[in-house]
């Protein structure tokens, strides 16, 4: 582990506001991305490095950063509305986890904001054009673009201050639009925009082609078979299947991400449901989202669309995945519906944990919760899920499905302290397009108020695991919880319990290859 | 008729155009730019009605900032209902008293004290806790000057040195018609009234916009059911119509 300044852990289960303390994460940013990615993402590109390897702004970079704030705001209601109505109250002063952790002031919400809005002021209002100093506007210079650069990739776009703030500004809105006006300027971030131009490239944002999704995926169905003596398929591009899953990439080699996919796996083998994954469209987090590109968001959403018409299915559902989540959920069909080839029966799209979850409730799953009693489980909402989506038809049913299942399948669940938790959950610290490692010192800093909340069940509960239904967080976690005092193993995913109780009753899978056939049998029932 | 009532008569018609022309400009932008993804701060109602009911809480109870810090929300709720029973109150002086109106004027004489001292526990905080000093601007805190000077300039007349509010009704209703009357010369009126003229003028400048914007706010006015409903913006579509030639293609091919 390198040497990074660890946030002390108070153990009482709740934060203590930090007095504030400026430029305390005055820096650079995370990497720069190379024009090479910015072409790829369609912005522009006229840029390069000069003699000591920084990246210079584009010509005119001044223009052309005002123009797209200038179309933004004509094209994002919120961000016109959250930029003029914002009353400075300090609501959202102290809730959110990076300003907690690193004490840095302009990391509370609404400064964050102020970035861009004393711009927006200077630039576009009366009072800020005549009276700049009342009302503290500002010229837009290459001070201001370091500035924007180095906080707008310190926020994880996680919305916590949107709950609290009277009139629902929403920091991520800002910071997303902050981020589409540096892609303009030649200021992308290299982690975000890198891993976009894979999707586009392979379909993925690890980058992972089709022969080693293969090869990976017949791997996976090696080791279950090994574990439990059955053949449980993981299909990929199988035309004609019933459902198309769309999960985080992570899940098909990360720890414990993998563990979750295995638990999919084996409920649509026991529900006797076809399925397949796509290598057209094999991830399911939508980094589109992070830098606030409706266009490139869309160019990703629509090839879950197309990998769903070339392969016949009637269904499309999402595996465990916070961003991805909110993107399915509440953009998918604004973005590359109407989805009306589809069975109207379902949702679309649907949650993997709506799918388990209904099996539950009707019986079709035999479940063996001791098979989990080594743990003592606790449930982190993943912020996107808890404040960007649904599960199921009631408002909150986002936090009921995970827990609901939780329970089916563990017989220890205790919940961390009310304000950490629903939709007052804190962000992982590795959201929103920061999960690299240029950003380690903030992601360390940033989880400090998960780990508070962590940390006092563990001591007050006898807590041994976390759940998450995030790949973000679940990768956060692991990597960081280390500096805290705990071990990476103590990470989980949700359907990785699953996949530990459910009895396997069904021999030979819906979708049993013609080869697999010698094992028996004829009393399939599918 | 003095110069001082033709000066105020003619401040105050030019301050209810701005204000009328200034917000609604704004409302009308507001209303027209799209929201063009369903961003509603989830668990969000799933029906326009419910939608109905948290706005109704966010406007009236202040709910999210309640559940924010307790301290500004009681500065905050008081000052605003404070702020409505005395703006109420002044409805006499544009139109005939009624039953009504008589009994809420007690009502809205000492809602006063409740409006200046939330204003003041409000400037409080933006003193003295170092995140909100950090993030107030000059601006923030001459607003709550504007505010306060209002307050303590109308309690003067309320319950210390009366003025003649039969010549004021006159006036004001004057200004309605398009027609001069005298103000009192008192100076506390005249302050009174230059601070308010001041407030409707810079209102549609400021962050006073807060009070119309709300309403608009896309996290807190849409409808939780983007499965069920596509909602696309206009701009959004006109993407979708130059595509549309490749997405065909994918459909058929």
């Amino acid at each position: 582990m390198a040497d990074y300044e660890v946030p002390k852990l108070n153990g009482e289960g709740y934060i203590q506001i930090p007095k504030i303390k400026p430029g305390a994460m005055a820096g650079k940013g995370p990497f720069i991305a190379k024009p090479d990615f910015q072409k790829a993402l369609n912005f522009p590109a006229d840029f390069q490095a000069d003699g000591a390897g920084k990246f210079e702004l584009v010509p005119d970079w001044k223009d052309r950063a005002l123009n797209k704030l200038d179309d933004l705001r004509h094209r994002y209601r919120s961000l016109q509305l959250y930029l003029d109505i914002c009353v400075k109250c300090g609501a959202c002063t102290d809730k959110c986890h990076y300003y907690v952790g690193t004490h840095d002031p302009k990391n509370m919400p609404v400064a964050r904001q102020d970035l861009l809005r004393k711009v927006y002021r200077r630039y576009f209002t009366f009072a800020g054009k005549h009276f700049p100093k009342l009302v503290g506007a500002v010229d837009l210079t290459e001070e201001v673009v370091d500035d924007w650069y180095n906080y707008y990739h310190q926020c994880s776009q996680c919305r916590r201050c949107s709950v609290y703030c009277p009139y629902g500004i929403d920091t991520a809105e800002v910071s997303m639009a902050a981020r589409e006006i540096l892609d303009h300027i030649g200021r992308g971030s290299k982690y975000n925009n890198e891993i976009i131009s894979k999707v586009f490239k392979v379909g993925n944002n690890l980058g992972l082609p089709q022969p080693a999704l293969a090869d990976t995926l017949e791997g996976l169905e090696e080791d279950v078979e090994a574990d439990t003596g059955i053949k449980v398929r993981f299909p990929l591009d199988e035309e004609g299947a019933e459902v198309l899953l769309v999960t985080p990439s992570a899940d098909f080699f990360a720890e414990p991400h993998v563990d979750g996919l295995m638990g999919y796996a084996k409920v649509f083998h026991e529900a006797g449901i076809s399925w397949t994954l796509s290598s057209y469209a094999s991830e399911g987090a939508n980094f589109g989202m992070f830098i606030g590109s409706y266009e490139n968001m869309r160019r990703i959403a629509l090839r879950i669309r197309e990998a769903a018409i070339k392969l016949k299915v009637k269904r499309i559902v999402f595996g465990e995945c916070g961003h991805a989540w909110r993107v399915a959920y509440s953009f998918l069909n604004t973005l590359a519906g109407p989805f009306d080839f589809l069975d109207p029966k379902y949702p679309v799209p649907q949650h993997i944990l709506e799918v388990t979850w209904g099996l539950i409730q009707n019986g079709k799953l035999v479940i063996d919760k001791t098979q989990n009693d080594d743990k003592v489980l606790t449930f982190h909402d993943s912020c996107n899920v808890a404040r960007g989506s649904r599960m199921g038809d009631k408002p909150g049913g986002q936090f009921e499905y995970p827990r609901n299942v939780i329970k089916a399948v563990c017989n220890h669940f205790v919940d961390m302290p009310a304000d950490t938790i629903h939709d007052a959950t804190y962000c992982c610290g590795g959201g929103g397009g920061l999960l690299t490692d240029d950003l380690m010192e903030l992601r360390i800093k940033g989880a400090q108020p998960r780990m508070e909340a962590l940390k006092y069940v563990t001591e007050q509960q006898g807590v041994t695991h976390m759940a998450a239904i995030c790949a973000i967080c679940k990768s956060q976690f692991t990597k960081v919880i280390p500096y805290y005092g705990f071990k990476m193993d103590q990470i989980v995913s949700v359907h990785q319990l699953v996949s530990k109780a459910l009895v396997l009753q069904r021999p030979v899978s819906v979708q049993a290859r013609p080869d697999d056939d010698d094992e028996d049998d004829e009393n399939d029932d599918a | 008729m003095t110069f001082v009532s033709i000066f105020y008569g003619l401040l105050f018609w030019a301050a209810t155009l701005v204000l009328v022309v200034g917000v609604g400009r704004k409302i009308y932008l507001y209303a027209t730019i799209p929201a063009p993804l369903k961003i509603p701060t989830t668990p969000a109602p799933v029906t326009q009605v419910g939608v109905v009911g948290r706005m109704f809480r966010e406007v009236v109870l202040f709910e999210s900032l309640f559940r924010a810090n307790k301290y500004t929300w009681l500065f905050a709720f008081m000052f605003h209902m404070a702020l409505w029973l005395v703006l109420l109150r002044h409805t006499r002086y544009f139109m005939d008293m009624n039953s009504l109106l008589s009994f809420i004027q007690p009502f809205g004489k000492y809602a006063s004290f409740a409006m200046v001292f939330g204003l003041a526990g409000l400037w409080a905080r933006r003193l003295l806790v170092d995140r909100v000093r950090y993030i107030s601007a000059p601006s923030d805190h001459l607003m709550l000057a504007l505010l306060i000077g209002i307050g303590l300039s109308g309690m003067m007349m309320t319950f210390v040195s009366p003025t003649d509010i039969t010549m004021v009704k006159g006036f004001f209703r004057g200004l309605m018609t398009f027609d001069f009357h005298p103000l009192p010369a008192s100076p506390i009126l005249l302050v009174h009234l230059f601070l308010v003229a001041l407030l409707m003028l810079i209102f549609p400048i400021s962050k006073l916009l807060h009070a119309p914007g709300v309403f608009f706010s896309p996290t807190r006015n849409q409808v939780d059911n983007p499965r069920e409903k596509r909602h696309i913006a206009a701009w959004a579509l006109a993407l979708e119509k130059n595509k549309q030639s490749d997405r065909n293609e994918v459909k058929h091919g």
